[in-house]
């Protein structure tokens, strides 16, 4: 048996394919006799579609198809993780800047590219949605056809409305009220690999190639659009190029799907990075929080009007807006709650998952009120936060999930770091905040594990490795189990075709879900040597430990026990495993969360008053992980997830033309962190009290260190200068001019 | 580009992790292009295409160059290194270079996509600067975008790899 693989921070598995060049991602992928595809989009988000004329495009030498509206299914075959509300090609209407109204499928790029510009499209513009106020407009145009969709709501711009809350906020009252409104913009999720989407039809299915976080889902999603069998379906998912949300659910995998079935050809779509940033996007948010404080900093109540601004189709947008506003008190024990949030829809690109899945746009209003009623109450704000952080089993939403976690431990840990209370020097400030996450409410994972001859084991699960690091943990857990080195252990993964089912790779849950159904899958297969044994030496005394066997006092190895047990035929012996989170209807969110992601960050800054600028001297970022099975991974994660939440706090934003255009559409004019931008010190602190659902008392990591880094840098500015500053990003020009305002 | 049927066709004749090759390149193509298409060394990645994120860079004569920004047809002579190349005894078992090495004890990669890149930027500038100070390492790797890591352990690893060759 070898030592323990847990709680130690081995190397990467698929680490030298990345370091060597050999990994191959999406974009790598070969495929014989292929066509290339390029879609034909307007310069405009919101246009009537009054005619395509596709004559000169098809005359084009080495076209193969033209694709309009026309040529698929009527009514258009639309798709959506909650509404199926986005078409394969637009039809009628182009609803965000970039929306295909055509494609071209040719037997070189550059022929593809000739004669997507030779499609004729007639159009007449019409006026965009393109703000939360506009959205909210009853004289706005309507974004979706109102044909479409259900209910009253189908008249307005509104997708969706939800009221959470708890006690009687008008009864209440406070001797301090803070009122604020809060935005946060849409930002790119900017993962270095841009979207590319192979499809091809194969016997009398369709195989898929895109670097999705969701393969069953996409599998599924095109087996309804195509009318095919799930099992003729095959998604081949390498594992991702980065991801953070972006890459969840189908964009253009239909699409190509129908070009592969129409030209009898595979067909491969490689997004530009100007079109990865207009496929998908985080939500926007409008807060205007209304907080009561009594004198001695405990919340009274929390009184919440929240807009979300989606997209034009609700992708997963919708449940983001809804999931994360649920913990609008933040980790915090509220006595009166009430909460009225809206799903909006606009012309601009789908909202969707982004990394923290709406908690980093909840955590900016919510800790800036905190902020400002200690500086109007006069108390410190690492005191304010401790006197209303719920401890251990205290209720953060009435009725729901108590804390779940040593929280006071963490936000000690991050003031102990960035010496909160130490003197600072001119032109310096602190800042601390904390938030929550709603981990995965439901879902299913299923992992098989086969223990081979010699001992080694291969793990089939459906996750992705989008830099996480689910391929090692995985290959830690199976190694643990089955007294193995990680070396003996090869992860499968990345194919339906192959891996058993895994509802998603997102909300960091694969270690909890995924982990306990690998975690199942070894004790299966340790449950059946345990029965050959038996049955090879009739004995009834047997014991099976990690990689060994106790047989009547013997000691045996797994490979020995296999060569006793299959007597001279080769075999395996075949584990599965599953962790289902089954749906509660009573539920508002279908059901409660099987963990929190909590997060301290504290920060110093450093304001340049002649520019503006801000420098991040010292950033500390203590997550709660329950038990780190590998430290390092987590350790990593959360740094980048703190350095992704700079970007958005420093630097990131997309802006919109009047006609619904991004004007900084690319790397040049987006900008996001670089090795410049990072802090002089970055600490990653975890709290390990082995008090999570998943194995070994982890719970799920990754996303935290980015979810309160704008209120942070935001109050150590105002500590700093000042200034106050309720809408990101803090770019050089906003803090500039709000230091001329603050006089 | 994926190296199809091809309008035009320019023999050049390059160098590349030490073997001459010859490829025939479109006046459009860019030597990304052609080294992911034509030689199949898929290693070096495109992002931007634009100069801006250095997931294409190689090394031109032992320099940092962005591939997407030069034209295949403009590579004619050059000594051009690409991560493959960077493996001592062949892919099959070869052996990691020292700042490969580096990458992965510090933990500095993640998705991998960047990597590639940030693995020349970093080899371009230890030939520059065997030596390089922590914030010389920053400002060196600033053309190299990395969206998964917080860039500390990428630092930290050049810094070990330097230290090792010492
Ligand atoms: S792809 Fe060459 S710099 Fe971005
Ligand atoms: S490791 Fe993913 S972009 Fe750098």
């Amino acid at each position: 048996m070898s030592a323990p693989q847990i709680g130690v921070s081995t190397r990467r598995v698929g680490g030298r394919e990345r370091v060597t060049g050999r990994q191959r991602f999406v974009g790598d992928v070969r495929l014989d006799n292929l066509l290339h595809v390029r879609l034909v989009t307007l310069d405009c988000a919101r246009a009537r579609i009054v005619a395509i004329d596709t004559t000169d495009a098809e005359r084009v030498a080495g076209v193969r198809a033209v694709l309009t509206a026309a040529d698929l299914p009527d009514p258009m075959p639309r798709f959506g993780p909650v509404y199926a509300d986005r078409p394969v090609l637009a039809v009628g209407e182009t609803r965000f800047h970039g929306e295909p109204v055509a494609a071209v499928a040719a037997e070189t790029e550059e022929a593809a590219e000739e004669a997507a510009a030779l499609v004729r499209v007639t159009v007449e513009e019409l006026p965009a949605v393109l703000t939360v106020e506009r959205a909210l407009d009853p004289d706005a145009p309507l974004v979706q056809d109102p044909c479409l969709r259900k209910g009253p709501l189908a008249q307005t711009n509104t997708l969706r409305e939800w009221h959470f809350g708890w006690g009687d906020v008008d009864a209440a009252s406070a001797p301090c009220v803070v009122e604020n409104t809060y935005t946060f913009p849409m930002v790119t999720h900017f993962a270095i690999e841009p979207h590319v989407f192979l499809a091809s039809a194969d016997h009398d299915g369709v195989t898929v190639w895109s670097a999705i976080q969701h393969p069953y889902l996409l599998q599924s999603t095109i087996a309804t659009l195509l009318g095919l069998p799930i099992a003729k379906v095959r998604v081949i998912a390498p594992d991702p190029g980065g991801a953070f949300g972006g890459k969840q659910h189908a964009k253009f995998e239909p699409l190509v799907a129908f070009l592969a079935l129409r030209t009898g050809r595979p067909c491969r779509l490689a997004l530009t990075l100007a079109q990865t940033f207009q496929a998908v996007r985080r939500t926007a948010y409008r807060v205007r929080m209304r907080t009561g404080f009594a004198a001695d900093g405990t919340i009274r109540f929390q009184d919440v009007v929240t807009d979300g601004l989606l997209g034009a189709y609700a992708d997963i947008g919708v449940r983001v807006i809804s999931k994360s506003t649920y913990l609008m008190c933040g980790p915090y024990r509220v006595p009166d709650a009430r909460v009225h949030v809206r799903a909006l829809l606009s012309h601009t690109p789908p909202a969707t998952a982004f990394r923290g899945f709406g908690t980093p746009q909840v955590a900016w209003a919510v800790e800036s009120q905190m902020d400002e009623a200690a500086r109007r109450l006069g108390i410190d704000r690492l005191a304010i936060r401790l006197r209303n952080l719920a401890h251990r089993g205290e209720e953060v939403v009435r009725g729901d999930k108590p804390a779940d976690g040593d929280w006071h431990e963490a936000v000690h840990k991050a003031a102990e770091a960035i010496g909160w209370g130490n003197p600072l020097p001119p032109g310096r400030g602190r800042g601390i905040g904390v938030a929550i996450k709603s981990s995965a409410t439901t879902g299913a994972s299923y992992a098989i594990v086969r223990l081979h001859m010699d001992g080694s084991a291969t793990v089939m699960a459906g996750t992705s490795d989008m830099g996480q690091g689910a391929r090692t943990v995985l290959a830690q857990i199976a190694a643990n189990e089955l007294g193995l080195t990680t070396d003996a252990v090869q992860v499968v993964m990345g194919d339906t075709g192959v891996a058993p089912f895994d509802l998603q790779t997102s909300a960091s849950r694969s270690t909890v879900f995924m982990g306990t159904a690998v975690a199942e899958a070894c004790r299966d297969v340790k449950r059946q040597l345990a029965g050959m044994a038996t049955r090879a030496f009739g004995a009834d005394d047997v014991g099976v430990g990690n990689g060994t066997v106790a047989v009547e006092g013997r000691t045996l190895s797994f490979p020995d026990l296999l060569v006793a047990g299959f007597a001279g035929v080769r075999g395996e012996v075949i584990g599965v495993g599953s962790r289902r989170g089954e749906a509660d209807t009573a539920h508002p969110l279908g059901g409660a969360p099987s963990f929190y992601e909590f997060n301290c960050t504290a920060v110093e800054v450093e304001v340049d008053r002649e520019t503006g600028e801000l420098l991040i001297v010292k950033h500390v970022s203590v997550a709660d992980v329950g038990k780190a099975l590998n430290p390092a991974h987590v350790e990593a994660q959360d740094e980048g997830a703190a350095i992704m939440g700079l970007g958005h706090t420093l630097m990131e934003h997309l802006i919109f033309d009047e006609h619904g255009r991004i004007v900084n559409l690319g790397a040049l004019d987006y900008r996001i962190p670089t090795t410049k931008d990072l802090p002089l010190e970055l600490h990653s602190l975890l709290v390990e009290n082995e008090d999570g659902p998943g194995p070994y008392g982890a719970k799920g990591a990754g996303e935290g260190g980015l979810f309160a880094v704008s209120p942070a840098v935001a109050a150590a500015v105002t500590e700093a200068t000042g200034a106050v500053i309720r809408e990101l990003p803090l770019t050089a020009e906003r803090v500039w001019r709000a230091l001329r305002t603050e006089g | 580009m994926t190296g199809a049927t091809r309008r035009d066709g320019y023999p050049v004749r390059v160098t590349v992790n030490g073997a001459a090759r010859t490829v025939e390149v479109s006046s459009t193509e860019t030597l990304l292009d052609a080294l992911r298409w034509n030689l199949d060394l898929t290693g070096s990645k495109e992002c931007c295409a634009e100069g801006e994120c250095g997931a294409c860079t190689v090394l031109v004569d032992g320099r940092a160059v962005n591939s997407c920004l030069v034209l295949a047809v403009e590579s004619d002579g050059l000594d051009i290194t690409t991560v493959e190349g960077l493996e001592t005894g062949g892919p099959a078992g070869g052996r990691l270079s020292r700042l490969q090495d580096a990458f992965l004890e510090k933990g500095a990669v993640q998705c991998g996509f960047c990597i590639p890149g940030m693995v020349m930027a970093a080899q371009a500038l230890l030939n520059e600067n065997p030596h390089p100070r922590p914030d010389e390492v920053r400002e060196g790797l600033a053309g190299n975008l990395c969206r998964c890591a917080g860039y500390q352990r990428i630092v930290d690893a050049v810094l070990l790899a330097a230290e090792e060759d010492a």
